[in-house]
C-alpha cells in the first residue's frame, strides 16, 4: 500500500514495478535461468562449430573430447533451464499479481462508491480489473525477456571479443540494432496503427452493436438495409486501415531478419578477409575461431527475437499502469478523522440540518438545505423523481460522501467525527442497485452477519418472503445465484437484498429504492412486504412507489435537491403539491378500485 | 481441434488465396534456407583452407543476396498474412452480421446479441495471430523438415538417419504431453475464469460489502484466493511446460548428436569439412519450425475458437428467407390493415431448441379498429404473439390469414409498413435524435419529424438538448433517461403512422411521472388505429374492447369484457 501511494509523481509503470521488489530474488532467478538457457543454445552451436573445425584438422581424439562432452551437456542444459525460467517467471508474476490485487483492492475499498463515480460508467471498472490482471503478462513477457537478452547479448559479444575483436564490434552493433532499435520501431508502429484504427474500431463496434442489439427495431421499421450499410461501411474503413498498417507491422520482423542476416554476413566477411590476408590455413584467424565466431553470430540472435513483442507489451502495460494510477491517485471521498469518536451506541438518532452535498464545483449541489430527523421506531419515506437527490442523502448516512455544508449529527455528535466503518455498524441496509455476489443464496445472505444462526437466516428470508421459494429449490440454501444473481428474477434479487438488510438488523435501516427495476405488480407486492417487515424499526425508505406510504410516520418529498414538501400521507395528498400530482398520476386507478 | 478448419476456406475466398500465397512463400523460404546453409558451409570451409577473398567473393555476394531475400520474404509473408487476416475478418464479419440478422430478432434475443457483437468485433481479431503466426509456421513445419532431410541425405545418409529418427519424436511427445495436459489445462482455464471473475465480483460489490462491514476483511480473502490460484496454476504449468521442454530438448539433443557423430567421422577422415558444416547448419533448421508451430499453437487457439463460433452461427439455418428479405412472390392483391381482418387459426409457435410450445393452438380474429388486450404472467407467450404478428417468427402450425390471403405470401416489407411497434425497452441507435425518430424513413422532412415528436410529447425536452434534433443520443441512447427514450419510440410510431399498433408494456419500467406523460401521448396514438396491447396485470389496462389472457402459450378470452374505464389514463383525462 505504501509502495503504491508513497511514490506519487513517479511514472505509473515504475510504481507498478516497485511492487515486485519483495520478489527481486525470484525475478533474478528467472532472468538468470533464461539467460543461461539461451546462452546454452548459443554455446551449443559455437561448440559444435569448434568440434567440427578442430576435428577437420585430424588431431588426437583427446583434443575434441571435452567438446564432445560439452555439446551434450549444453543440449540438456538448454531445455532444462528454459523450462525453469518459464516456471520462475510465471511464479513471480502470480505472486506479484496477488500483491497488486490486494493493494488496488485496499485503495478501491476506501474510494467506493462515491470516489469511483467516474469508473462506474460503462465497462470502466471491468477494464480496470483486467488492467490489474494484465500485470502478470508484464513480468512474463515484458520484463524477463529484455533482461535475458541483455545478458546473452553481452555474453556472446564478450566471447567473440576474446576470439576476434573486430567481429565483436559487428556483432554488438547488430544485436543492439535488433534488440533496441527494431523493438522501438515495432512498438511505435503498433501504437500508431492502434491510434489510427481506434476511431474506426469504435464506429464498427457501435454499428454492429446497433445492428444486432436493435435488430428488432430495424426489422420492424424496415431499416435493415440502412443498418447493414452502416456496418459494412465501418467494416470497409477498418479493413482499409488494417491493410495499410500491415506494411508498417511487417517492417519490424523484416528488419529483424535483415539485421541478423547482415550481421552474420559482416562477421563472416571480416573472417574471410582476415584468413585471406594471412594466405594460409593457419593465418591470423584460423578455421577454428572462424567457425566459432560465425556460428555464435548465427545463434546469438535467438536472444533478441522476443524483444519486439516485449516492447509492445511494455507499451500496453504503461497504458494500463496509467489507468491504475488514476484510481490510486483519486482523492478520498470522505474525511477519516485522525482520532475518531468512540463507536456510536444504540439506539441511534440522526439529525441533519441544512445538509448540502456538492460533488463538483461546476455542478449544482445534488442536495441542498436538507433537514432530516431519524430515530428509534420512526419510519421516514423519501420520495421524488429520478435525480432529485434521494440516493445522495442515503450516501451521506452511509458515510459514502460528506456534507459540503450544514451539519449531520449522530447521537448528538458530528457524524464526520466518527470512523466511517463504525457509522456503518449502526446505519446500514440496501444501497442503490445492491450487488448480488456470484455465490450461494446462503453466502449472499450471511454476508450481512457472518455469525448468524440458521434460524436467523430463515427469519430474515421469511420476512422478505423468500423462504418458501428457497425451500422449493432442489439445492435450497446452497443454490448458486450466478454472476450478478443472473439465475434469479428481478424480484428475487431485490428480495434477497432486502433479506440481507433485515438480517443485518442495524439500529437505523436505510433502504435505497428496494423496488427498482421491477414491474408494477412486483413493485407493489414487495413494497407491502417490506413495510410489514420494517414495522417498528427505525427506517429510511427511499422509493418511487407511493402505495402503502400511509403506514410511515413522515414522508419527505425531494425535488431538484430540495425538500419540496413533508408530512404524512394524508396531509400530502390533501396539499396541492408534487406528492399530490405523483399520487394522482400513478395511483388514482388503484385507489378508486372498489 | 483441427489445425486448419476446412470451413475457413469454404466461407472465405481471401483465406483460400492467402493459403496459396503462404505455400509459395514457404517453398521460397525453404529453398533459401538450403542455399544459405550450403553457402555458409562453402565459405567457412573455403576460408579454412586459405582460399582468399577473390575466390570466395562470388559466394559472399550470393550469400548477402540470399540473406536479404530471406528478410524480404519474412517481411512479405508478414504483410501478406496481416492483409489476408484483415480481408478474412471482413468477409467473416459481413457474413456473420448478415446471417445473424437473417436469423431474426427472436434468435438474437435467445442467443445474446451482445455475444455475437463481441464475436464480430474483438473475437475475430484473434484471427490475426492465427494467420500471421500460426498458419505460416504450419506450412513451414510441413515443408522444411522434409526438404532438410532430403538435402542432408544427399550429403550424408548417416546424419539423415539420426535426424529422421529423432524428428518424429517431437510431434509424438508433443501429442502425448498435450493429451495429458489437455484436461488439466481446461480445468485450469475454468478456474482462472472463476477467480478472475471473483475479483471483479468483489470490487463491483464493494458498496454492499462496506455496508455490512465486510470491505476490509475481504482484502485478505483476495490475497488468499490469488495465492491459491497461483499454487494450483503452478502445479498445472509444471506439467504443461513439459511439452515445450521436450521439444527444446529433442531439438538440442539431436543437434548435439549430429555434431558428435559427424565430428568423429571427420576426425577419422571419412568426411569433408564442408559436408560436416552443411549437416551441422541444417540440423537445427529441421526442428525450428516444429518448435515454432508448437509455441504458436496457443496463440492461434483464440482465433480458431472465434472462427469456430462464427461457423456455428453461419451453419444455423435461417428460418425462412421471407422473414427478412422482401419476397418477390406477391399474392397479387395488396392487403390493407385499414380494411382487412387478421385471422389466426390454430397457430402454434416453437422456438428452435425448445421442447415446449411458446404458443399452442391460438385462435384470434383482429378486425380493423379492434382494441385487444393480452394479459398474463411473464413467459406466457404475450411477446411471442407480437413476434408472430411482426413476423420475427413463423408459426410452427396453424395459419395466419389477412383478408383471406396467407400471411407468408405477403412481402414482409409491405406487411411491416402497416405496423407500428412500441416495445418495453426500445432500442435507440448511436446517432442523432432526428435519425432515431425517422428510423426506416430517411426521406422524412424535419417538419414531419418535429410533428411526430410534438405528438409524442417529446418536443419540449428535445428542443432543450444542446443541439436540438441533431443531438447525438450516445450508445443505446444512454444519454437520455428511460422516459425520454420511450418518448422517442412513441415519436417513431407517430411518424411511421401505421394502421396496426402493437404496444408491449411501454410504461412498465418508468416511474409514475414519466409513465403519466407517456400515457397522454399513447391516447393520441391509439386513436383511429387497431391496437393490441400487452400487460402484466389487468388493472393496468386502457380502454379495451376485448381482454384475452395468455397462460403457458394458451390464449383464452376473459369471461366478460373488462369493466369500463379502470385506467389511470381516463382518471386523469376525463
Amino acid at each position: 500500500m505504501t509502495v503504491l501511494t508513497g511514490t506519487q509523481g513517479r511514472s505509473p509503470l515504475w510504481r507498478l514495478l516497485r511492487l515486485a521488489r519483495p520478489m527481486r530474488r525470484e525475478l533474478l532467478f528467472a532472468v538468470l535461468a533464461g539467460a543461461v538457457g539461451c546462452g546454452c543454445g548459443v554455446a551449443l552451436l559455437a561448440t559444435s562449430g569448434f568440434l567440427l573445425a578442430r576435428a577437420s584438422q585430424h588431431p588426437n581424439i583427446v583434443a575434441i573430447s571435452i567438446a564432445v562432452v560439452l555439446v551434450r551437456a549444453l543440449s540438456v542444459g538448454r531445455g532444462l533451464l528454459r523450462y525453469l525460467e518459464r516456471l520462475f517467471s510465471h511464479d513471480v508474476a502470480f505472486r506479484v499479481l496477488a500483491d497488486v490485487r490486494v493493494a488496488i483492492y485496499r485503495r478501491l475499498e476506501r474510494l467506493a462508491p462515491a470516489g469511483l463515480m467516474a469508473f462506474r460508467s460503462g465497462d470502466m471498472l471491468t477494464r480496470l480489473i483486467s488492467d490489474v490482471d494484465a500485470t502478470q503478462d508484464l513480468f512474463i513477457r515484458g520484463i524477463v525477456p529484455p533482461l535475458t537478452a541483455a545478458l546473452v547479448g553481452a555474453g556472446a559479444t564478450t566471447a567473440v571479443l576474446l576470439v576476434f575483436a573486430p567481429a565483436a564490434g559487428v556483432l554488438a552493433a547488430g544485436l543492439l540494432a535488433a534488440g533496441v532499435l527494431v523493438p522501438v520501431v515495432t512498438a511505435a508502429s503498433a501504437r500508431r496503427a492502434a491510434r489510427l484504427a481506434a476511431p474506426a474500431r469504435g464506429e464498427l463496434g457501435a454499428a454492429v452493436t446497433d445492428l444486432l442489439g436493435g435488430a428488432a427495431e430495424l426489422h420492424a421499421f424496415g431499416a435493415v438495409e440502412t443498418g447493414l450499410d452502416r456496418a459494412r461501411a465501418a467494416d470497409a474503413d477498418l479493413t482499409r486501415l488494417a491493410r495499410r498498417s500491415a506494411s508498417a507491422s511487417g517492417l519490424g520482423i523484416g528488419l529483424s531478419a535483415a539485421v541478423a542476416g547482415l550481421t552474420l554476413w559482416g562477421v563472416l566477411l571480416l573472417g574471410v578477409i582476415t584468413t585471406g590476408v594471412a594466405g594460409t590455413g593457419s593465418g591470423s584467424l584460423g578455421r577454428v575461431p572462424l567457425a566459432v565466431i560465425t556460428l555464435t553470430a548465427l545463434a546469438a540472435f535467438e536472444a533478441v527475437t522476443a524483444l519486439p513483442a516485449a516492447a509492445i507489451q511494455l507499451g500496453h502495460a504503461r497504458v494500463a499502469a496509467g489507468r491504475i494510477a488514476e484510481v490510486l491517485d483519486a482523492p478520498d471521498p470522505v474525511r477519516s478523522p485522525e482520532r475518531p469518536f468512540p463507536p456510536p451506541r444504540r439506539p441511534v438518532e440522526i439529525s441533519i440540518r441544512g445538509g448540502t452535498v456538492r460533488y463538483s464545483g461546476t455542478e449544482p449541489p445534488a442536495v441542498r438545505d436538507i433537514d432530516l430527523d431519524l430515530g428509534p421506531g420512526r419510519r421516514v419515506a423519501l420520495v421524488g423523481p429520478t435525480g432529485a437527490g434521494k440516493s445522495t442523502l442515503a450516501a451521506v448516512l452511509f458515510r459514502f460522501v460528506d456534507l459540503s455544508s450544514g451539519t449531520a449529527r449522530l447521537n448528538g455528535r458530528d457524524l464526520a467525527g466518527y470512523d466511517p466503518d463504525d457509522v456503518r455498524t449502526v446505519i446500514s441496509g440496501c444501497a442503490q442497485d445492491p450487488h448480488i455476489f456470484d455465490a450461494t443464496i446462503r453466502d449472499n445472505l450471511r454476508l450481512a452477519r457472518p455469525q448468524a444462526s440458521d434460524a436467523e437466516l430463515a427469519r430474515a428470508a421469511a420476512d422478505a418472503r423468500l423462504l418458501d421459494w428457497i425451500a422449493s429449490l432442489p439445492l435450497g440454501w446452497d443454490t448458486p445465484v450466478g454472476a450478478h444473481g443472473a439465475a434469479l428474477s428481478g424480484g428475487q434479487r431485490q428480495r434477497l437484498a432486502l433479506a440481507r438488510a433485515l438480517l443485518a438488523d442495524p439500529p437505523l435501516l436505510v433502504l435505497d429504492e428496494p423496488t427498482a427495476h421491477l414491474d408494477p405488480a412486483n413493485r407493489r407486492a414487495l413494497t407491502a412486504d417490506l413495510l410489514a417487515a420494517t414495522a417498528g424499526r427505525a427506517t429510511l425508505l427511499i422509493t418511487h412507489e407511493l402505495d402503502g406510504l400511509d403506514a410511515v410516520d413522515e414522508i419527505v418529498v425531494l425535488d431538484h435537491g430540495r425538500v419540496a414538501e413533508r408530512g404524512t400521507h394524508a396531509e400530502l395528498v390533501e396539499a396541492d403539491g408534487v406528492y399530490h400530482r405523483l399520487w394522482q398520476a400513478g395511483h388514482a386507478a388503484a385507489r378508486t378500485d372498489p | 481441434m483441427k489445425p486448419l478448419d476446412p470451413r475457413l476456406l469454404r466461407y472465405s475466398a481471401a483465406a483460400r488465396g492467402y493459403l496459396a500465397v503462404t505455400v509459395v512463400l514457404g517453398l521460397a523460404a525453404t529453398g533459401l534456407i538450403l542455399i544459405q546453409a550450403s553457402l555458409l558451409a562453402r565459405l567457412l570451409a573455403g576460408a579454412a583452407t586459405g582460399t582468399g577473398l577473390t575466390v570466395l567473393a562470388g559466394a559472399l555476394v550470393t550469400l548477402v543476396v540470399v540473406l536479404v531475400a530471406r528478410a524480404g520474404a519474412t517481411y512479405g509473408g508478414e504483410v501478406a498474412a496481416l492483409r489476408a487476416a484483415a480481408a478474412v475478418k471482413s468477409q467473416l464479419r459481413r457474413r456473420l452480421v448478415d446471417h445473424a440478422l437473417r436469423l431474426g430478432p427472436s434468435w438474437l434475443a435467445r442467443n445474446s446479441s451482445g455475444g455475437v457483437t463481441t464475436l464480430a468485433t474483438r473475437g475475430l481479431d484473434g484471427l490475426d495471430a492465427y494467420f500471421a503466426r500460426y498458419l505460416p509456421q504450419l506450412v513451414l513445419a510441413c515443408l522444411v523438415p522434409v526438404a532438410v532431410l532430403i538435402r542432408v541425405a544427399f550429403a550424408d545418409w548417416i546424419s539423415a538417419v539420426v535426424i529422421g529418427v529423432t524428428l518424429p519424436l517431437i510431434p509424438v511427445f508433443a501429442i502425448l504431453v498435450g493429451l495429458h495436459t489437455k484436461t488439466v489445462t481446461q480445468r485450469q482455464w475454468r478456474l482462472l475464469a472463476r477467480l478472475g471473475g471473483h475479483f471483479l465480483d468483489v470490487v463491483e460489490g464493494l458498496p454492499t460489502l462496506k455496508l455490512f462491514g465486510r470491505g476490509k476483511p475481504q482484502a485478505e480473502v483476495i490475497g488468499q484466493v490469488t495465492e491459491e490460484y497461483r499454487a494450483v496454476t503452478m502445479s498445472t504449468l509444471r506439467v504443461a511446460f513439459l511439452s515445450g521442454f521436450v521439444l527444446e530438448l529433442a531439438a538440442a539433443l539431436a543437434t548435439a548428436l549430429v555434431a558428435v557423430e559427424v565430428g568423429l567421422r571427420l576426425l577419422a577422415g571419412h568426411m569433408s569439412y564442408q559436408t560436416a558444416l552443411l549437416v551441422l547448419l541444417l540440423t537445427p533448421e529441421a526442428y525450428l519450425p516444429l518448435r515454432a508451430v508448437g509455441a504458436q499453437f496457443h496463440a492461434s487457439t483464440e482465433g480458431a475458437a472465434a472462427a469456430r463460433d462464427v461457423f456455428e452461427i453461419l451453419d444455423t439455418p435461417a428460418p425462412n428467407a421471407s422473414l427478412t428479405t422482401p419476397a418477390s412472390a406477391s399474392s397479387g392483391r395488396r392487403v390493407s390493415l385499414h380494411t382487412d381482418t387478421i385471422k389466426l387459426s390454430g397457430v402454434s409457435l416453437v422456438y428452435p431448441g425448445r421442447d415446449r410450445q411458446a404458443l399452442s393452438a391460438v385462435n384470434l380474429t383482429i378486425r380493423p379498429g379492434d382494441r385487444i388486450t393480452l394479459a398474463g404472467p411473464s413467459g406466457a407467450g404475450k411477446s411471442s404473439l407480437l413476434a408472430l404478428l411482426l413476423r420475427f417468427a413463423e408459426p410452427a402450425g396453424g395459419r395466419i390469414e389477412v383478408g383471406g390471403v396467407d400471411l407468408t405470401s405477403i412481402p414482409v416489407g409491405e406487411w411491416r409498413r402497416q405496423i407500428s411497434w412500441v416495445p418495453q425497452q426500445p432500442y435507440l441507435f448511436t446517432t442523432s435524435v432526428a435519425a432515431n425518430i425517422a428510423l426506416g424513413q430517411p426521406a422524412a422532412t424535419q417538419a414531419a419529424i418535429a410533428r411526430a415528436a410534438q405528438a409524442a410529447g417529446a418536443a419540449e425536452f428535445i428542443e432543450g438538448l444542446p443541439d436540438g434534433y441533431a443531438t447525438e443520443v450516445g450508445e443505446r441512447g444512454l444519454r437520455l433517461s428511460s422516459g425520454q427514450r420511450q418518448q422517442i419510440a412513441l415519436a417513431r410510431a407517430f411518424l411511421h403512422d401505421a394502421p396496426l399498433l402493437l404496444l408491449d408494456e411501454p410504461t412498465a419500467h418508468l416511474d409514475a411521472v414519466s409513465a403519466r406523460r407517456l400515457e397522454e401521448a399513447i391516447v393520441v396514438l391509439t386513436a383511429n388505429r387497431t391496437v393490441i396491447q400487452v400487460t402484466h396485470s389487468q388493472n393496468e389496462t386502457r380502454d379495451i374492447s376485448r381482454l384475452f389472457t395468455l397462460d403457458q402459450g394458451t390464449l383464452s378470452q376473459a369471461s366478460s369484457p373488462c369493466p369500463a374505464p379502470a385506467s389511470a389514463l381516463l382518471a386523469v383525462t376525463s
